[in-house]
């Protein structure tokens, strides 16, 4: 992608030869891509990321749709730039339905079945969630979607690199995707769009990319993206079966040897890479310091960092209570982990959590 | 994000535990909202003699815990209650304003194992002296703080 940096600078959009130079880069990228997720070809455009996607798929289709009808569904645990487009299109006279998940996290297809009316116009459920792994069963869903003639959008950011995305397999309709979750260049994502959807643009200007998303292309990212869906493609899979190999034994360590860990997500329909887990009578970012300090980089659904103290939307959603998402843990594993660094995790874990529940009251009070 | 001296304090935390038979015990925060800590003291005439915490929360929390029962170690009562949030924040070189008042409540777990020092000894009159009416209700009542209340929706 650097060249496209410094001396192939041409606009995808001129005529002159470094702008088709620029287009043939463009194009290259989005068939690569598109190979990459088993779509036609041509049905990429490209955007800033994911947020944008999942702002196009949803605003774009429902205000396209809106004479057929304004009922959306969706679940409680996407991810916020497929939950406040739908809030702002409640504002606009738009009923969301946002389906509950079970304790594993687990949209149920009966379910998004019975929820579906003759006003419904989008079904929009993440391939997999980001926060507990947990994969959505959406071949199901995209079959009952087709046989309602309803359209089907699956947020793939957390899943794509990870697990077969096939969007003729999962009869999708729309599809979203970001370079920086397959260790392409970050500020570049991409949305699938099945030729013949009724979409409409969020964003007016010029007319690029299909007229659905103005604005001069990043041609630079976008060829990132492309060389990153590339190589993805033909490493994922090995690459997976390690990752959940990790994984496993990650989590199978901490839940023997840490008494009162439990794993929020699901046991087996899991992305490899994701390993969530709580631990009774601490708070997550006090893990997080302590982890930080032996190098070791973990997350948390714990919003003691945010204003409104509010845990993470997601365990709230799985039935944790407040105390128990406020002590979870999130580690993603990558290319470049190691099992020398699972084993470091396993020594270092259970020292910390021991630590912290020392310090806390209700270690002992409830023992 | 912390600053230095926060992150010290949270890696060695002081004065961690429990006092064994405590002249007071203030306990403030909610495990909802992620946060809770508990302080015992051992008052000896009328000065805090000894001072503990237990902390269930983030690292601001657990660092505002140590730092509190360290300014208060030695105190006389009047001096300790005059301890501040605002006091505990810059004696720790700052905190983000997020947690200003969230995870920053041992300022208020130490009034309140005053308050139920002065209490136990039935010393009202000192309550009010000090100025630990409003903290004494609350604990009657079994609120937490103001800005807790508003910022922890449970």
């Amino acid at each position: 992608m650097m060249p496209y940096l410094t001396e192939r600078i041409g606009n995808p959009s001129s005529l002159h030869s470094p702008g088709l130079e620029a287009r043939k880069a463009l194009d290259e990228s989005r068939e690569r891509i598109s190979k990459f997720i088993n779509g036609d070809g041509g049905d990429i455009i490209f955007t800033s990321g994911a947020t944008e996607s999942n702002n196009i798929a949803i605003i774009g289709t429902a205000m396209r749709n809106s004479g057929k009808g304004k009922h959306i569904i969706t679940s409680s645990i996407e991810h916020m730039s497929v939950i406040n487009p739908c809030k702002y299109l409640q504002k606009q006279g738009f009923e969301i339905t946002y389906l509950p998940v079970d304790r594993n996290g687990r949209v149920d297809p009966d379910i998004v079945e019975q929820e579906i009316r003759e006003d419904t116009i989008l079904i929009s459920i993440q391939h997999a969630n980001g926060e507990i792994g947990t994969i959505q069963p959406i071949e199901k869903i995209g079959k009952i979607a087709s046989e309602r003639d309803v359209y089907f959008h699956i947020d793939a950011v957390a899943s794509l690199g990870k697990i077969e995305v096939d969007v003729k397999r999962a009869n999708v309709d729309l599809l979203t995707i970001s370079s920086n979750d397959i260790y392409g260049p970050r500020g570049v994502g991409g949305l699938y769009i099945r030729k013949g959807v009724k979409i409409q643009p969020v964003m007016f200007g010029g007319g690029q990319e299909q007229g659905l998303r103005s604005g001069t292309e990043n041609v630079a990212g976008i060829v990132g993206f492309g060389i990153a869906a590339e190589i993805m493609r033909k490493e994922y899979k090995g690459e997976a079966e390690r990752q959940a190999r990790l994984r496993d034994k990650l989590i199978a360590g901490i839940l023997e040897n840490i008494e009162e860990s439990y794993l929020n997500g699901h046991p087996t329909e899991r992305l490899p890479n994701n390993a969530n887990l709580r631990f009774s009578y601490i708070e997550g970012e006090s893990l997080i310091l302590n982890l930080d300090m032996e190098g070791i980089y973990a997350s948390t659904g714990s919003a003691c960092s945010s204003k409104t103290l509010q845990p993470s939307h997601v365990l709230m959603a799985i039935g944790l209570k407040h105390e128990e998402a406020h002590g979870s843990l999130l580690f993603t594993l990558g290319r470049g982990t190691t099992e020398a660094q699972i084993d470091h995790v396993m020594e270092v874990l259970p020292k910390v959590v021991e630590k912290l529940r020392e310090i806390s009251p209700l270690y002992k009070k409830e023992r | 994000m912390y600053s230095e001296k926060v992150m010290e304090h949270f890696r060695n935390p002081r004065n961690v535990g429990e006092i064994e038979n405590p002249d007071g015990v203030g306990t403030v925060g909610n495990p909802v909202c992620g946060d809770l800590m508990t302080i015992t003291i051992k008052v000896n005439g009328d000065v805090i003699e000894d001072v503990k915490f237990k902390t269930f929360g983030c690292g601001a929390a657990i660092a505002t815990s140590s730092m509190v029962t360290e300014l208060a170690k030695g105190k006389t009562l009047e001096e300790a209650v005059k301890i501040s949030k605002q006091t505990v924040a810059e004696a720790l070189g700052g905190l983000p304003p997020q947690k200003m008042h969230c995870s920053n409540l041992a300022a208020d777990g130490l009034r309140r194992a005053i308050v139920d020092y002065l209490k136990k000894r039935g010393e009202m009159d000192r309550i009010k002296e000090l100025g630990l009416e409003r903290d004494l209700e609350k604990m009657e009542k079994g609120e937490e703080d103001d800005e807790h209340e508003e910022t922890c929706e449970t």
